[in-house]
């Protein structure tokens, strides 16, 4: 049996999440790993702790916590009925926010180390030019941090491409909505569809090899970045 | 010497009569098989080790060499497979449960006593477990058909993986209703909470749930003793404590 056409759609509509998962987790993981790298702050360790908490977490516990944030009962869910938005699970969307969640670490770390490691005299010799600190920033420290960003973008997006327990949990496995290509490999091989399920799931294995590997290979300072 | 060849007598005696017995249990069935095993224990000495989990993986891991002795699956189909695969002890493969279908809400008084809410209800998900993977999910669907409202209730259908997250799905409030296991909101007789319809058996095939001993159990006593224990009274009490039916 060769891939049929649920599969290609999970395969899209996988690469369609990722992509949009990135882009919200520099935009979003850019500020978190500046500040963690920056500030002297008492209240760093604890928000380090938790960006760190996917990390450690099993994701059925991630699961089930943002079904019930999420859920008509919890605060959030609260929230996105009183905006109009209606519940999250099920949806895009909820995909969106859980797959941002569980992702996290996976950018802000490398981004914040990337960050530690410019150390401060570049960004005195900045201002004492008379730079800004939004031009230092941009012209000085994302330059610098290039490699931080890049591990970080491949992580993010290599990750939740790879993610499953969360995206189920949260997801429904709605066809073209929700259902994943991990998803769709669980389907297979639960159904005992073995050869529909190697198709996928050695595609996967293929890809996130690849991806890892032109990292390591183009790029060998952007992995020393990280702990 | 005679006082200690009685002694490792008395030992060996003790260590085959009292064994281990590593037992593979369909998730739907964790709870009534707790009990079970406990009971067990206490009545023939012999202790159950049980692992919980879908069948479709409990059927990769006896394929691949796990060491699990019984098998109590979520349906009929996986004990059948594995015994034309000769992974099992033939001839003892039998129906311990047969599975009852609920529509259920955590919402009191949501569902009504006929399931009309299907019909009726404004509701923007109905949750199922994966129809291709769980009994419990194709049973939902085959109801559906049988009520006529599959076509109109499709897109609102969110799929578990199986029936335990399909509950969560429910009990949690993210889906306002969705077709669980009986097992999962009745004891003794009715609901533990919220509101249900439990769906007329014609409305669906039957969920049978059935028991092998496998391969690896051939040689030890306790496997054979627990198959004898789930046919017995006490157990069968203790499952159709469930709500399941015999």
């Amino acid at each position: 049996m060769t891939p049929d056409a649920a599969d290609f759609a999970a395969v899209r509509l996988t690469l369609e999440l990722a992509t949009v998962v990135t882009l919200l987790l520099l935009a979003i993981g850019t500020p978190i790993a500046w500040w963690l790298a920056r500030t002297r702050s008492r209240l760093r360790h604890a928000v380090g702790a938790v960006v760190a908490l996917p990390l450690v977490l099993p994701p059925t516990v991630i699961g089930f916590y943002l079904l019930l944030l999420l859920g008509p009962n919890g605060p959030v869910g609260k929230l996105t009925e009183a905006l109009g938005i209606g519940l999250l699970p099920f949806s895009f969307g909820g995909l969106v926010l859980a797959s941002v969640c569980y992702s996290l670490p996976f950018v802000v770390q490398p981004l914040q180390n990337a960050f530690e490691a410019i150390g401060t005299r570049p960004l005195e010799v900045a201002a004492t030019l008379r730079a800004s600190p939004w031009d230092t920033f941009w012209s000085v420290a994302v330059p610098l941090a290039r490699p931080g960003f890049l591990s970080g973008a491949v992580l993010g997006f290599a990750h939740t491409v790879g993610e499953f327990g969360v995206v189920l949990m949260i997801g429904g496995n709605i066809p073209d909505k929700t259902r994943v290509v991990s998803v769709q490999i669980y389907d297979h091989v639960e159904a005992l569809e073995y050869a529909q399920a190697h198709w996928l799931a050695g595609g996967m294995l293929a890809f996130s090899f690849i991806v890892l590997l032109a990292l390591y290979t183009l790029y060998p300072q952007a992995m020393k970045g990280r702990r | 010497m005679k006082q200690l060849a009685g002694l490792l007598a008395l030992i060996a005696c003790h260590a085959a009569q009292a064994n281990e017995v590593q037992v593979a249990v369909a998730a739907n069935f964790t709870a009534p098989m707790q009990k079970i095993a406990a009971e067990f224990e206490k009545d023939t000495g012999h202790k159950a080790v049980l692992a919980f989990g879908a069948t479709g993986k409990f059927y990769a891991q006896i394929a691949n060499g796990a060491p699990f002795e019984v098998l109590l699956a979520a349906d009929d189909e996986t004990p059948a497979k594995l015994e034309a695969e000769h992974r099992t002890v033939p001839g003892t493969r039998f129906t311990y449960a047969t599975g009852k279908l609920v529509l259920w809400s955590a919402k009191d008084g949501y569902v009504d006593g006929q399931g009309n809410v299907l019909k009726t209800g404004d509701y923007a998900h109905l949750a199922i477990a994966n129809p291709k993977t769980a009994p419990y999910g194709a049973a939902a669907v085959e109801t559906l058909h049988k009520l006529g409202l599959y076509d109109r209730v499709q897109g609102k259908l969110v799929q578990g993986e199986n029936i335990a997250q399909t509950h969560q799905f429910v009990s949690t409030g993210n889906a306002p209703l969705g077709f669980v296991a009986l097992s999962q909101v009745y004891r003794d007789g009715r609901f533990t909470s919220g509101s249900g319809w439990i769906v007329p058996a014609n409305l669906h095939g039957p969920i049978r749930q059935d028991a092998v001993i496998l391969a690896k159990g051939g040689a030890n006593p306790a496997a054979k003793a627990l198959e004898g224990y789930l046919k017995s009274n006490k157990a069968r009490e203790i499952i159709r404590s469930y709500g399941y039916a015999l």
